[in-house]
């Protein structure tokens, strides 16, 4: 694994006999410039299934899969009536489930839970209007579009552009680039 | 293929029978929703490419006919599970090595194939399973001029690539191009890899390009918008390297642009830099009033698309407001008056009646009032404001929103603090007693208790403690260890009564004694002994508790220490005589752990100095076999010694030896140190003097309080009632300060900077403008256990803070302490780590010099020749210059010289000399007070050979130090600095305050002793 690799040349540059790793979850502290907003961004199943990831904070691979195995099995064994967020670990979790889908952000303590549950529904909106109707399997076949969307949406935690229209103005865009250029390609390559 | 189509119809057909599937889902009030639908699967030919849909409904096909797990369509559960996950992994490894075949063969791929296999190991990895090759096909991808290609390649890296692989050179290029290819959509896909990587090399490559693209007049909006969010990510990873500049002021005026998206993404930006530089961005507060009171105001259709659910720009709102958070109230009276209306508007457009019935709308509505009420209480100022904020939550706590209330518990805690809303948030105590009693969400009913904690004060005391104290018997295992601390720290801080103390602590102990650490009883124990007014009843008190048929340990600890100290004042009492006591403890000897026996024996040999009548029945007990002979050593030592103790010794001495314990220290509470430590930093409401002087009760007999702090019990529990009151502070004795290995962190951050035969110090640390932070890592070489292990650290000018570390190291292992370093303004001093420790019994003191130089703080500069040349130049006040020649010992090696120059600090600057074996370095020393620009050139001369050569140099050559090498084997090495006022190198004229401060280090950089290899080739000398 290329991560692995190069976690493991961290090492070898730090000369000490014993070297701690993974210790502490995210850089905090001292660096109060460096507050993180929104830290990570996971769409699960009901079953439990990643279907989505975005990470807005440099993780290793191995953590990733730590934090997103725990969580998932948080948010799921939560009953349907309590309350979207919740404190876990030095995290606030903002999680809202639509159908067979679980959105779950993952933000500093000092953020505003609310705004981030309608982070939620805006995207779900968004591929809601993209897909039109969408579903699980929407975002499983077009992983790359639910992708590019939430691009358009979020960029490093924080939003970029709230307007549905303008987002969707983007993606169709790029939509129509690319079908204009499948178009030529098959222009040219149809006399051989 | 053939067996899904068979399926997709049959799933239809099911999935239309019992359609109603996802209907009961919470998202069903909204009006929106995931429908079960099976998606449209594009034939071929179809104009989207949908690449992967073969490989993907191969592979759901497996999953879906096995695995009831791969969507909703869960017709079958009778499928195995076990079998499901190998078919996939099966299916995987088919296809993985399927597509390594086609990377590795000798056929150059076209790109559509290139993207199709990239994409298919993406969703691959998706699914989490391991990718391990492929990034380099990904990366060809970015230089594809086809949109889709790119995108796919980007997306990949995105997702794949950590942010320290080997290739990000060649992305960085791939990036590159893309930005300069002026293709808005090239350029946000580009952007947008930017900020989901966003790794150092990155922010070396394009932070200073990326503010270009922000401000400039031609950029397409939606450009602007990710230029400007991929700066903000930039600058959290790596703070030092994005340039402040006149772009700055651009920026801030882009609060006024015309695109409230673009305004939007701003905000985000300018929040994050004015954190960090409150000064610079001081003019966003008058932009961000004037924007949201404009928003406030506006109709609701005014802002178009923006509007959600009827909200106004509900993102912007919060995003203004958050910003103004890093600002105090606006002094000018005009804005502030703006800034408080439109905060009343909020305020009262939370009354009136709601636009919609959709969920969405109230949220968004009440995420912009809590952001409204957090800046109220940050600014602290308008009690009109603050009552209100309180009054406007109370209504929320009963709200039928699990999240409301949730949130309004959250946000009142941190009302409370607040003197002048602290009465107002007090009237709600009932409600909050009813929420800890009724709601059904544990993470709710711990936002009410620490709601009570935090509005808890002398009149609310006793209820509040009593209200905790029976939830406690209810409450969730998961947060009975807090309670259990906040009603000890409640207790404690409100009591007038110091019985009422004794009382709930016992209760505690009874009701939760699992969860009662050892911090709680000792501190029972500290206040006892410190106060003779309750020592009487606390005697009586744990006498009859102890007197339940089963009582937890800790309160037979809490018993045998009191009695064993006061068992006197209860001992008039026929019921509670010297023997009955002593049988009552010893009743419970048996049942007790090793520890607390310990403590027992203490007790008893206690017993014989206070009552001489039961000396007998005590040396009975201790010498009995079962005491004597015990196992345990630690038992047996204190049976054989109580027992000779109490034969040999005269009453006398004995009453001395066993004297009454003295009071103790006063310390911070132990327990709220705990529940800082348990919570995190800032979750918990200060509760400290302001507040208590608003309530108008401060007492003089109170100020002990805080009293003492025992060190955690030793493990054998053997020497409690001695070190209960040892101290680890012992004045370190005058020890030499270890700088053997400090040159040779002058050029390097990481390494061993101490090791003796019991103990290696390592160091690793880095360093952003002003700041620095230093891991310390101590190892233990030895095989037996460091104890009262402490460090401290002393530093003359720098602003040095250790977090604590805990005082036992065992054998072999490793402990790391973090300090967090601030240079305030330029030093010459290192910091000094004293170690502290005991070691087999010898107290061993260590004091080491910390390799805190001031070119730590360097940060590079990138010039251009030109500019270098004339700032040279201006600067030749002789305070200003450093300069030094010595001899190469040994060889010049070009790359060497390079890698040392650069681990100074420094830019190393190519092709500004015009002499190529010259090195030119720049860069800004960064304090807290001061930012100092410096240059650095050094000369070379290959000519001179002669070893021995120590001719004098001409040092004041008018030609140096662009004129030509020195005679003789010299090297020469000359900085200028200055001090600067504003950024880069144009600013006021001044001067280094101590310019022999930065020589130290320049110096140092040339005395760097034989460090392995590489230091050895630049060993220089005078």
């Amino acid at each position: 694994m290329f991560a692995l690799v190069a976690n493991q040349k961290v090492v070898i540059d730090w000369p000490c006999f014993w070297v701690v790793l993974g210790g502490s979850f995210l850089p905090r502290g001292v660096y109060t410039v460096l507050l993180f907003k929104m830290q990570f961004m996971l769409l699960f199943s009901r079953q439990g299934k990643l279907r989505l990831q975005k990470w807005y904070v440099p993780l290793s691979d191995k953590e990733k899969k730590k934090i997103t195995r725990e969580l998932v099995q948080t948010v799921l064994a939560r009953k349907p009536k309590m309350c979207s967020f919740l404190e876990w670990r030095d995290l606030k979790i903002v999680y809202k489930r639509y159908a067979s889908l679980y959105f779950c952000c993952a933000i500093e303590d000092q953020d505003n839970e609310l705004i981030t549950l309608e982070i939620i529904h805006r995207y779900v909106e968004l591929l809601d209007k993209y897909f039109g109707s969408v579903c699980e399997l929407d975002i499983i076949f077009n992983f790359e579009k639910a992708y590019f969307i939430l691009d358009e949406f979020l960029l490093g935690g924080e939003a970029q552009e709230t307007s549905k229209k303008n987002v969707l103005k983007a993606i169709e865009q790029a939509d129509l680039l690319q079908e204009n250029i499948d178009f030529q390609m098959r222009l040219f390559a149809a006399p051989s | 293929m053939f067996d899904l189509e068979v399926l997709v119809t049959t799933e239809r057909e099911r999935s239309r029978k019992r359609g109603g599937l996802a209907l009961g889902d919470p998202a069903a009030s909204s009006g929106l929703r995931f429908k079960n639908r099976r998606p449209e699967v594009p034939a071929s030919g179809d104009n989207k490419v949908k690449i992967c849909h073969c490989f993907i409904r191969k592979l759901l096909c497996c999953s879906v006919r096995l695995n009831p797990d791969a969507t909703f369509l869960s017709g079958g559960g009778s499928f195995k599970k076990g079998k499901s996950k190998e078919a996939e992994i099966k299916r995987i490894n088919k296809e993985l090595a399927n597509i390594r075949s086609k990377f590795k063969g000798d056929k150059a791929l076209d790109g559509y194939s290139k993207k199709k296999y990239v994409c298919k190991l993406l969703f691959i990895f998706l699914l989490g399973h391991d990718i391990d090759f492929g990034h380099m096909e990904a990366v060809n991808l970015l230089s594809s001029n086809k949109y889709t290609e790119k995108q796919i390649g980007y997306l990949f890296i995105s997702v794949l690539v950590n942010s320290n692989s080997d290739l990000i050179r060649l992305i960085n290029n791939g990036i590159k191009n893309d930005l300069a290819s002026r293709n808005p959509t090239f350029m946000n896909l580009a952007l947008h890899c930017i900020a989901n990587v966003g790794s150092r090399e990155m922010a070396e490559a394009f932070a200073s390009e990326i503010p270009r693209v922000l401000v400039a007049g031609d950029t397409m909006d939606s450009v602007k918008q990710s230029a400007a969010l991929c700066l903000l990510r930039l600058n959290r990873t790596s703070p030092d390297l994005v340039p402040m500049g006149e772009w700055t002021t651009r920026v801030v005026h882009l609060l006024n642009d015309q695109h409230l998206g673009v305004v939007t993404a701003a905000t985000s930006l300018i929040t994050t830099l004015a954190q960090k530089n409150p000064d610079d961005f001081k003019t966003s507060v008058s932009l961000a009033v004037a924007r949201l009171s404009r928003i406030v105001t506006s109709a609701s259709i005014d802002l178009q698309d923006y509007t959600y659910y009827f909200v106004a720009a509900p993102w912007l709102s919060v995003k203004l407001l958050r910003l103004l958070q890093c600002y105090p109230p606006p002094e000018d009276a005009a804005l502030r008056s703006r800034l408080t209306e439109c905060l009343e508007t909020i305020l009262n457009k939370a009354q009136e009646p709601p636009k919609s019935k959709k969920v969405q709308h109230s949220n968004a509505k009440n995420a912009v009032l809590f952001e409204a009420i957090a800046l109220i209480i940050h600014h602290d100022s308008e009690p009109t404001l603050l009552v209100r904020a309180c009054n406007q939550l109370g209504q929320f706590l009963q709200h039928r929103e699990t999240n409301l209330r949730y949130l309004a518990l959250e946000s009142m805690c941190t009302l409370a603090s607040s003197e002048f809303s602290h009465e107002a948030v007090k009237t709600h105590m009932e409600t909050v007693i009813n929420a800890l009693k009724t709601e059904r969400d544990v993470s709710v009913r711990q936002r009410a208790v620490d709601l009570l904690y935090a509005m808890c004060d002398r009149s609310n005391a006793k209820q509040i403690v009593a209200e905790m104290l029976s939830y406690l018997e209810t409450a969730d295992y998961s947060i009975r260890e807090e309670i259990v601390l906040k009603v000890a720290i409640l207790a404690e801080k409100y009591a007038v009564d110091y019985t009422w103390y004794v009382d709930t602590i016992l209760n505690l102990i009874r009701i939760a004694g699992d969860y009662v650490s050892e911090e709680v009883w000792y501190r029972v124990i500290q206040i006892v002994i410190n106060r003779d007014d309750v020592q009487g009843y606390a005697a009586k008190t744990v006498f009859e508790a102890l007197q339940a048929p089963a009582c937890h340990e800790n309160l037979v600890k809490v018993g045998g220490y009191i009695l064993g100290e006061f068992g006197n004042l209860i001992a008039g009492d026929s019921r509670s005589s010297p023997l009955v006591q002593f049988n009552l403890l010893h009743s419970k000897f048996h049942l007790c752990s090793v520890p607390t026996r310990a403590l027992l024996l203490s007790a008893y040999i206690k017993f014989i100095n206070l009552f001489p009548e039961v000396k007998a029945t005590i040396q009975d007990v201790l010498r009995s076999d079962s005491q004597l002979r015990n196992a345990d050593v630690e038992l047996q030592q204190r049976a054989v010694e109580y027992l000779r103790l109490s034969c040999i010794a005269s009453t006398d001495i004995l009453a001395t030896v066993l004297e009454e314990m003295p009071p103790f220290p006063e310390r911070e509470s132990s327990i709220l140190a705990k529940l800082k430590k348990k919570k995190g930093p800032g979750k918990l409401p200060d509760m400290d003097d302001s507040r208590r002087s608003v309530n108008g009760s401060t007492d003089s007999t109170h100020s002990f309080t805080d009293v003492l702090n025992l060190n955690p019990a030793p493990s054998s529990g053997a020497n409690l009632l001695i070190d209960v009151f040892s101290e680890s502070s012992a004045p370190a004795a005058a020890t030499d300060v270890s700088e053997e290995n400090f040159p040779r962190f002058v050029c390097k951050n990481n390494g061993v900077i101490y090791e003796n035969q019991l103990l290696q110090i390592g160091l690793k640390s880095e360093y952003r403008q002003n700041l620095g932070r230093m891991y310390v890592f101590y190892g233990n070489k030895t095989s037996t256990q460091f104890l009262s292990f402490s460090s401290s650290v002393s530093s003359s000018d720098l602003n040095v803070h250790s977090k604590a570390v805990d005082p036992v190291i065992e054998g072999g292992a490793q402990m790391q302490q973090i300090l967090n370093i601030e240079c305030v303004s330029d030093f010459s001093d290192a910091p000094v780590l004293n170690i502290q420790f005991r070691y087999g019994g010898a107290l061993q003191n260590i004091a080491v010099k910390l390799p805190v130089m001031l070119n730590k703080f360097f940060q590079p500069t990138e010039m251009m020749s030109q500019d270098f040349f004339q700032r040279w130049k201006q600067l030749g006040a002789p305070q200003q210059e450093v300069q030094k020649i010595f001899k190469a010992k040994h060889p010049m090696d070009t790359e060497v010289a390079k890698a040392k120059i650069l681990g100074f600090g420094v830019a190393l600057l190519d092709g500004v000399d015009p002499n190529p074996a010259n090195f030119v370095g720049a860069g800004v020393v960064h304090t807290k007070t001061t930012q100092v620009g410096c240059l650095l050139r050094l000369e070379p001369n290959m000519q001179a050979q002669t070893p021995n050569g120590n001719a004098a140099p001409p040092a004041t050559d008018p030609s140096f130090p662009f004129g030509a090498g020195l005679p003789g084997s010299h090297l020469g090495i000359c900085s200028r600095c200055r001090g600067e006022q504003g950024d880069g190198f144009v600013g006021l004229k001044g001067t280094w305050p101590k310019s022999h401060e930065l020589k130290v280090a320049f110096d140092l950089a040339s005395f760097l002793p034989p460090d392995g290899r590489v230091c050895e080739r630049l060993l220089l000398r005078t």
